[in-house]
C-alpha cells in the first residue's frame, strides 16, 4: 500500500492525464493508451515534491452536477456581461471589490472556487488573504455587493464543500 | 437537410463572432483597469466556444466523424483564462492599490499580495 502510494501519488491525476492524452490523439489505439498511461505515471511522480498532500474527494459524483451548473452560468454570464458592455454607460455602472470569507480549507477546492468565480457573471477573483481565509473578488457591476457574496457562497461554495470536505 | 446543417453551423459562427467583437469593444469602452479585465475573460469564452461548436458540428455533419479536439481547447481555455486574469489582477493590486483601498480581508488582516515576506527585503522599499 505504501509502495503503491509512492508510485501513484495522485491516482486521479494519473487517470485524468491518460484520458487527456487519448483525447489529444483524437482516436483510439493501444499504443496511445500505453503512452498516455506512461505520462500519467511519470508526471505525478516527478511533480510530487510540488504537490505533497494527498487530494481527497468525498463525493466525486457531484462534480458532474457542479460542471453543469457552471457551464450554464458561463453562458448566462456572457450574455449579462455583453449587455453591460453594450448598453450600460460607465457612469451608471457600479464596479466594486467584494470580500468573500471562505469556509473551504482544501487548497484544490479554493482554486476551483476562484476559477469558477472568474468564469461566471461579472466577477473576477483577484487575491487571497494572507492565510487563505478570504477571497478578494472584483465585480463589474454590483449595486449590492452583499448579494454577490451570498450568491457565490450559496451557489458554488456550498457545492464545492460537499464535494471536497 | 444539408441547408439546415449549414444554417446551424453559420449560427454558431455568427454568435461566436458577435461575442468576440463585444469582448474587444469592452476593452475600449470600459473606463477603469479592473473592469477592463472582465470583458476579455468572459465575452471571449463564448466567442471561442461558438467557433469551436461550429467546428464540431461541421466535423459531425459533413465529415462524419466525432471530433473531440474542440472539447480539449475548451478545457484548456477554462483552465488558463482564470489564471491569466488572476495574474493581471495581482499586478494591478501591486501597482495601484494599498491595503487601505481594498476591503477588509476579514480575520487575516492583510491580502496575500500586500504581505511582505518576514526578515526579507525584495525590491526597493516603498
Amino acid at each position: 500500500m505504501k509502495l503503491m502510494r509512492r508510485i501513484f501519488p495522485h491516482p486521479i491525476l494519473t487517470v485524468v492525464l491518460t484520458v487527456t492524452w487519448l483525447l489529444l490523439v483524437n482516436g483510439w489505439s493501444l499504443n496511445s493508451l500505453v503512452f498516455g498511461f506512461m505520462l500519467g505515471v511519470l508526471i505525478p511522480f516527478l511533480t510530487q515534491p510540488y504537490w505533497p498532500q494527498q487530494s481527497k474527494m468525498k463525493h466525486p459524483g457531484k462534480i458532474l452536477a457542479y460542471i453543469g451548473v457552471v457551464l450554464y452560468d458561463i453562458v448566462v454570464a456572457n450574455v449579462i456581461v455583453a449587455k453591460i458592455v453594450l448598453f450600460k454607460s460607465n457612469a451608471k455602472r457600479h464596479p466594486a471589490w467584494v470580500t468573500i470569507p471562505l469556509d473551504l480549507r482544501t487548497p484544490e477546492a479554493i482554486t476551483l472556487l476562484a476559477g469558477t468565480i472568474t468564469m461566471t457573471p461579472g466577477t473576477v477573483s483577484a487575491d487571497l488573504s494572507a492565510e487563505g481565509h478570504a477571497l478578494l473578488v472584483h465585480c463589474l457591476d454590483a449595486p449590492d455587493p452583499d448579494a454577490v457574496r451570498d450568491e457565490i457562497k450559496v451557489r458554488y461554495e456550498s457545492r464545492l464543500k460537499e464535494i471536497f470536505e | 437537410m444539408e441547408f439546415f446543417f449549414e444554417l446551424i453551423i453559420a449560427a454558431f459562427l455568427v454568435i461566436g463572432g458577435i461575442f468576440g467583437i463585444v469582448g474587444s469593444f469592452g476593452l475600449i469602452k470600459l473606463n477603469d483597469r479592473m473592469s477592463r479585465l472582465h470583458a476579455p475573460t468572459k465575452a471571449t469564452t463564448l466567442g471561442v466556444g461558438g467557433v469551436l461548436l461550429a467546428s464540431m458540428a461541421h466535423a459531425a455533419f459533413f465529415e462524419t466523424y466525432v471530433s473531440i479536439h474542440e472539447l480539449m481547447i475548451t478545457l484548456f481555455l477554462f483552465l488558463t483564462a482564470p489564471i491569466t486574469a488572476n495574474f493581471i489582477a495581482k499586478v494591478h493590486i501591486h501597482r495601484h492599490d494599498t491595503p487601505d483601498s481594498l476591503p477588509e480581508p476579514g480575520e487575516d488582516k492583510i491580502w496575500a499580495t500586500h504581505k511582505k515576506p518576514e526578515n526579507e527585503v525584495i525590491g526597493p522599499q516603498v
